[in-house]
């Protein structure tokens, strides 16, 4: 089928109007997840553009998470013109449910905040009333004034406890009601124990009251269980934003008339009509046209295929040269993509069974914790003949004591600075362990293309300048991947040339100085095939009556890609390279940078299979890559990184995302991880050694209300400055 | 000492005040997007984008 060359044909944005929501005030609001989004001035564009509209009455772009929300008064359908707004702008859109996610992690965020702002307003009060109590004693203060200030105390902290103290209670019930213990539990018992024993005390018109320590503990506690959960806010589940990329429209054919279909909702027989540059929605057959197909994103390979009728195609792959129209074979949930969805599932389940350092530092603890607290009571009440109050105290004591914030805040506070340095570096952290998996590694999968290399043809070797010209000038006409790179590699003006044709597959026909110009396939430029096959892409250029040229391309390694390789190597790494490219490319790359294990014409099945080998084996393994074909790997690796090119599915399943076009931010946060660990373990090291000190003295019941203050806040305070020399970094 | 009488109500109540204010800014959303609002500061104020 023949098509004018310099037509593109824009994938249209409608059907965004079954999406809408309508409120109560009559309001319409529209939700968009908006990819692309990095500085101010992209809020900025995006949301004074739509505002313009005067129908428009809000536009909120939140930053954090790319999510866009529209609310206009007029009809549903103007959703459709917004999109086509954003869209020109040259952001990607996402249709996006704000039921699914929005909820549960939302109000988890604001009952932590809240619970932390009321444990911080009881904790400012108490203490302004406790320095008092510490500087003075029953001779220098009078009993009553003493008495009034710790009824005070009482009468701030008990409603505090029993509100912030929530999120460890719960925890706590949850793992009891499971026969379990966790930190939560010594947690939550010194709290209920510290309130109620100082209860017990007023009463009684006792010397001391607790209320300021448990208060303190809750407070530190939750800032380092708020640093904890904002560091995973993140983690999503990549698979459900799989399953996302199938919330996207198609446009079929019924009954003579084109309709925008949800792609989830496409059925067996149903005529799907794919424009360039489309994504074919589902597995389906060619019945009419003929293109070149794109399947990078399923299996990795650079040469784009031609497709004719009859031809099958996987959803997910991307049409690339001239309409075409689809009957579709099997619906989006028996897909190859769904396959991958089901694989990617498969290995987040398996994902799961990582325990964090973190927890289990924790398991081995909690049991101490509880027997000390028990030995102190038995051995005050038991055989130093104290009274079971003040034994009771002393076991309180003891258990504050031992839980100490800086436990807490060892891991939290050294991951978000870790966190904050890589993101300075374009480095997103994406998962709160990402980095404590990552130091734990001793093997890294490669893919190839768009990981080790640019992921585009470039021109390679020397041409000469006047056929260059022609052929780019010929090119611009094209959207195949390699006639683009033939006219970015050109950058002088273009010649005019006339009855430019394209033929899907083939290649481009014009006319020049009235000689035919041709530009394309071997077989279109009427080449005899060479029997060898070359690892390098080829274009053929001919001009009437004169030798035919061959423009060869490659898809270049990143600049630094050698350097990194050594480098990883350097720190005793195994370094495997998976590709579903062809043999001899991928050897030719691997023994160019020097990978000794490289594997070719991989499916993404294949690569799984080779990953779970690998793991069944005992490796700790860091996959790199960034197409759909490694999305399953990267759900399944020990931990995962995707450069920021990869398409969203890589970069939703990768725990780890850089920028830029460079292959070195794997080493740095590889160093990071490291340092990381370092640091983390260190701050261990000083809790416990902290506890050497305190558990000794808190059981021979040395330790007073204000000691136990001083103890906990310079034992969080080193921590927390320990952590900070991770800033120190290069 | 009886001052204090007068001095721990006082205490109290502007402490309240904070948290009061807390509770507002958080129920109002603003913790909601803490990059964005880093950014946005950097936006200049025309009509155009202020939300209306």
């Amino acid at each position: 089928m023949q098509t004018p060359a310099n037509q593109v044909t824009r994938p249209e944005h409608d059907g965004y109007e079954s999406l809408v929501k309508t409120n109560n005030d009559g309001l319409n609001s529209l939700s968009l997840l908006v990819g692309g989004v990095h500085c101010a001035l992209c809020i900025q564009k995006i949301e004074s553009s739509l505002l313009k509209n005067p129908a428009v009455k809000n536009a909120r772009l939140n930053f954090s998470t790319g999510r866009l929300n529209i609310t206009w008064d007029g009809a549903p359908i103007l959703a459709n013109a917004f999109v086509t707004i954003i869209s020109s702008l040259g952001y990607s859109i996402t249709p996006y449910n704000p039921d699914i996610e929005r909820t549960t992690q939302d109000s988890e965020h604001r009952f932590l905040l809240t619970c932390l702002g009321v444990a911080g307003f009881a904790m400012g009060n108490i203490m302004l009333l406790s320095v008092g109590l510490w500087t003075t004693t029953s001779e220098t203060m009078g009993m009553a004034t003493r008495e009034l200030l710790h009824l005070v105390s009482g009468l701030i902290a008990i409603p505090a406890v029993a509100f912030s103290g929530r999120p460890f209670f719960r925890s706590a019930f949850s793992a009891l009601k499971n026969r379990q213990t966790n930190m939560d539990v010594p947690i939550s018992l010194g709290l209920i124990l510290a309130c109620g024993m100082s209860i017990f005390e007023i009463f009684q018109h006792g010397e001391h009251t607790y209320f300021d320590s448990a208060v303190m503990l809750m407070f530190f506690l939750l800032i380092g269980r708020y640093m904890d959960f904002r560091a995973r806010l993140n983690a999503r589940s990549a698979a459900t934003d799989l399953i996302q990329t199938l919330s996207g429209f198609a446009t079929i054919i019924q009954n003579d008339k084109q309709h925008r279909l949800l792609i989830r909702d496409l059925r067996e027989g149903m005529t799907v009509l794919v424009g360039v540059g489309e994504k074919i929605p589902v597995d389906s057959r060619v019945i009419k046209g003929q293109s070149t197909i794109d399947t990078s994103l399923i299996t990795g390979e650079t040469i784009p295929r031609s497709v004719a009728v009859g031809d099958n195609v996987f959803g997910g792959t991307i049409n690339q040269s001239s309409p075409l129209t689809l009957t579709v074979s099997k619906a989006a949930e028996d897909s190859v993509l769904a396959d991958v969805v089901r694989l990617m599932e498969k290995a987040e389940q398996g994902q799961a069974k990582y325990v964090r350092l973190a927890d289990r530092v924790a398991r081995a603890y909690t049991p101490v914790v509880h027997i000390l607290a028990i030995t102190a009571f038995i051995l005050w009440f038991g055989f130093l003949d104290a009274s079971w109050q003040d034994a009771l105290m002393i076991a309180v004591t003891v258990l504050i004591v031992t839980c100490p914030c800086a436990l807490g805040l060892a891991v939290p506070v050294v991951q978000v600075l870790a966190s904050g340095v890589l993101m300075k570096r374009g480095i997103l952290v994406k998962s709160g362990d990402a980095l404590e998996r990552l130091a734990t590694i001793d093997t890294i999968l490669f893919d190839k293309t768009g990981t080790l290399t640019i992921g585009k043809p470039t021109l390679t070797g020397q041409y000469d300048e006047g056929l260059l010209a022609l052929a780019a000038s010929l090119s611009v006409h094209s959207q195949h991947p390699l006639s683009k790179a033939l006219s970015s590699a050109y950058h002088g003006a273009l010649i005019p040339i006339e009855n430019i044709t394209e033929s899907a597959g083939k290649g481009l026909e014009g006319l020049y100085q009235n000689k035919i110009l041709k530009l394309g396939s071997r077989s279109w430029c009427n080449i005899p095939q060479n029997a060898t096959e070359s690892d390098y892409l080829e274009i053929w250029f001919t001009q009437e009556e004169s030798t035919p040229i061959c423009f060869a391309f490659k898809d270049e390694l990143k600049t630094d890609s050698e350097d990194v390789i050594q480098k990883l190597k350097s720190s005793h790494l195994k370094i495997a390279l998976l590709s579903g490219d062809r043999q001899n490319v991928v050897a030719s790359i691997s023994q160019k940078i020097g990978i000794e294990n490289f594997y070719a014409a991989m499916t993404p099945i294949d690569k799984y299979n080779y990953l779970e080998d690998i793991k069944n084996k005992g490796h700790k393994v860091l996959m790199v890559g960034d197409g759909l074909n490694d999305a399953p790997v990267l759900a399944g690796a020990d931990i995962s990184m995707a450069p920021g090119t990869a398409i969203d599915m890589a970069q939703n399943a990768a725990d780890i995302v850089f920028m830029g076009d460079k292959l070195s931010p794997v080493v740095t946060a590889y160093q990071i991880a490291k340092l990381t660990q370092k640091l983390v373990q260190q701050n261990f090291a000083l809790s416990i050694l902290y506890n050497f000190i305190a558990v000794p003295a808190a059981f021979c019941g040395l330790i007073t209300p204000m000691l136990a203050a001083i103890a906990m806040s310079l034992s969080s305070l080193i921590v927390i400055a320990n952590s900070f020399r991770l800033k120190r970094y290069k | 000492m009886s001052i204090i009488i007068y001095l721990i109500p006082i205490a109290l109540i502007l402490g309240l005040i904070g948290l009061a204010a807390f509770v507002w800014s958080m129920k109002s959303n603003q913790y909601d997007d803490l990059d964005g609002a880093a950014h946005r500061i950097l936006i200049d104020d025309n009509e155009n984008n202020v939300t209306k």
